[in-house]
């Protein structure tokens, strides 16, 4: 599947499409499919993400949703060596899902 | 330390405003981004793996107190606290927002600071001896001079679009510790050696074509002496052939380094001769009154006189503080201290919020307001009596300050790599955590002697993989991280490129590859040798077989 992300024009946060608006979590994120290239142009010309793209995703065992790259990943977990500055500082294991 | 005229006062003024009026049409939907990204990058504004990242410049590493305190509150108001001392001298917040960057440069220039050389293709931020104005063996401080070549070099149209960026470093001593042959343009200030021609002026040997990313080279020296009044004509004409010549259709072959490699040295040096005479005549140069200017701010302080050199010793744990982290000062009876930014299983250069007002504390108590970044990750007080080491190791020590690996294996330069960059392939810090953590014994930490590991998550060097006595590059293999493990090189006046030893290993196989290297180093050494010594005596081959099997 292909998942879109880019950041927060204002704020700089990585976001992720989840069909209507960006969220904050890759958990959120649906399949663009063919419609990526015109999610992207669309959203980037409203000034609502910056620095948009598509990235290559598939949903693990659980059903969570996980990119194919290592750093797409750490951009939706946050930097490895600072769990308390990700989105899941309370999460010990949350670290485990990037690697 | 330098302090802004008028003029410098309102350049900096007015770019702060320049860019609040950019950001507001950004964010207004009035600017693309891409319109907008060389405009944020050429006030050291970036858009990494999480937020945006701010890089601000800290010309040739000198801060004063008030800076570092300013550094401390913009960590804490607009980033998560902390903040990361990189290899140019300078240092990164890493979770900035765009609607606030403005503010941030406005914050900054209420000191004297800014972003400006700190991206895009300019002349970066001029880099020094950390130790520059305390150091014995150094001929005059060179910061001046770096001043008067940050100035010229700002705002200089000729210098404003430049094929790539471009480094220049300044020293004033043999001993190399700014890391000089890897840099675009650089000098090391001696006096005329030439009996019959001025013998004794303050001059430059100059050296050209050097740099780290995915082509190493080693500057060559262009001129055994330049007139130090001559440096703007003759860099003039060193970006001048650059601009005429450099590939401006190649990325990868736009850096001066290449420029004097497809030249060669002696090509390019003829080309920059004639540029050079030309600019001479032209009497742009800078008025000895501008250079006494500037030379003024950075008047040595006021260092007492008849202070004892003695230090009592009878702490051991002070003891080795004081022979690993202090080094020989030019003023009897004060010492250079320098604090570490590596703690076993920390992040190399990260320091918070609290350690930065504790530093710029201990600054102006101790070491005449003073404070300096290394291009190694680590901060100095340059001039502290020797009398109050004891009272900086306390303080330090409470603020997690003390740890004691000055160019031991532990002192690691790491690149923020794949946990915060985009260009990264791999990530850095968790390598280096993990060295530190495997060689975190002091006592074999010291056995082992000096070590200078460096790292960097991808081809473009930022941790000076190349110029390392062990060397480790981040790559992305089909998705993954991987890494090469490098031997041999050096950014000291021994200036040497390391070579690759072979095929990579993925996290726990280079850190487990590093040690068999540091054992065959311990197996093979000579009385007195350092690693790279005994690497240079011995060759690749017998440290292939140790880490390969």
């Amino acid at each position: 599947m292909k998942i879109l992300t880019g950041n927060d024009l204002k704020t700089g946060k990585v976001v992720w499409w989840d069909g209507s608006g960006w969220s904050l979590h890759v958990e959120d994120a649906v399949d663009a499919g063919e419609h990526a290239d015109v999610i992207l142009a669309t959203e980037t010309a409203a000034c609502r993400v910056n620095g948009g793209y598509a990235v290559d995703a598939a949903a693990g065992a659980d059903g969570r949703i996980r990119p194919a790259h290592i750093k797409d990943r750490i951009r939706a977990y946050g930097p490895t060596v600072r769990p308390d500055l990700t989105l899941k500082p309370a999460d010990p294991e949350a670290g485990n899902w990037v690697i | 330390m330098y302090k802004y005229d008028q003029y410098d006062r309102a350049m900096v003024d007015a770019r702060v405003e320049e860019f609040r009026d950019q950001t507001r049409r950004r964010i207004a939907g009035h600017l693309t981004d891409d319109q907008f990204k060389p405009l944020r990058l050429k006030n050291g504004l970036y858009l990494q793996l999480h937020a945006y990242m701010l890089r601000v410049a800290i010309p040739y590493g000198t801060l004063n107190s008030a800076q570092m305190h300013k550094l401390a509150d913009i960590s804490r108001r607009y980033d998560r606290g902390y903040g990361h001392f990189t290899t140019r001298q300078n240092i990164q917040y890493n979770w900035i927002k765009l609607e606030e960057a403005p503010d941030i440069l406005a914050e900054l220039a209420t000191v004297e600071m800014h972003a400006i050389q700190t991206s895009g293709e300019s002349v970066r931020n001029v880099s020094a001896d950390q130790y520059a104005g305390a150091a014995a063996d150094e001929i005059i401080d060179p910061r001046p001079w770096a001043e008067v070549i940050r100035q010229i070099t700002t705002f200089m149209p000729e210098f404003s679009y430049l094929p790539r960026k471009f480094k220049i470093a300044v020293i004033a001593s043999v001993e190399d510790r700014a890391a000089l042959r890897w840099h675009d343009f650089a000098i090391r200030i001696v006096r005329n050696p030439n009996p019959e021609n001025g013998a004794g002026e303050i001059g430059f040997e100059c050296y050209a074509g050097g740099g780290m990313g995915r082509t190493p080279f080693i500057a060559c020296k262009i001129r055994d002496f330049l007139p130090a009044g001559q440096i703007f004509s003759y860099l003039q004409a060193v970006l001048r052939v650059w601009n005429r010549h450099a590939r401006r259709d190649n990325i990868h072959k736009q850096r001066m380094k290449i420029l004097v490699h497809d030249l060669g040295e002696e090509e390019f040096r003829r080309q920059v001769e004639e540029e050079f005479q030309h600019f001479l005549t032209l009497g742009q140069d800078v008025p000895q009154a501008e250079y006494d200017r500037i030379a003024a701010c950075f008047a040595p302080p006021p260092f007492e006189t008849g202070l004892a050199d003695e230090i009592d010793r009878s702490d051991p744990d002070f003891a080795l503080w004081v022979d690993r982290q202090t080094v020989t000062h030019k003023a009897p009876g004060y010492a250079i201290v320098n604090i570490s930014l590596k703690p076993i299983g920390g992040i190399p250069g990260d320091i918070s919020a609290e350690q930065m007002d504790i530093v710029a504390d201990l600054a102006a108590k101790y070491s005449f307001d003073e404070v300096r970044a290394t291009h190694v990750q680590n901060l100095v007080l340059p001039h502290v009596r020797k009398q109050d080491l004891h009272a900086v190791w306390q303080a330090l020590t409470g603020a997690g300050l003390a740890d004691v690996n000055l160019d031991l294996v532990t002192d690691i330069i790491a690149c923020p790599g794949l946990d915060y960059c985009s260009l990264a392939n791999a990530r850095s810090i968790p390598v280096a955590q993990k060295i530190a953590e495997r060689f975190a014994d002091i006592g074999k930490q010291q056995d082992i002697g000096e070590l200078k590991v460096k790292i960097s998550g991808c081809i473009n060097a930022c941790g000076h993989h190349h110029a390392a006595h062990i060397g480790i590059l981040g790559v992305d293999r089909k998705g993954t991280e991987n890494y090469q493990l490098l031997l041999g090189g050096s950014g000291a006046e021994d200036t040497s490129p390391a070579r690759i030893t072979g095929p990579g290993f993925d996290e726990a196989g280079v850190v487990d590859a590093v040690e068999r290297a540091i054992e065959r180093y311990r197996e093979l050494r000579e009385p007195g040798e350092r690693f790279l010594d005994t690497y240079r005596r011995v060759g690749l081959d017998s440290f292939k077989e140790a880490i390969y099997g």
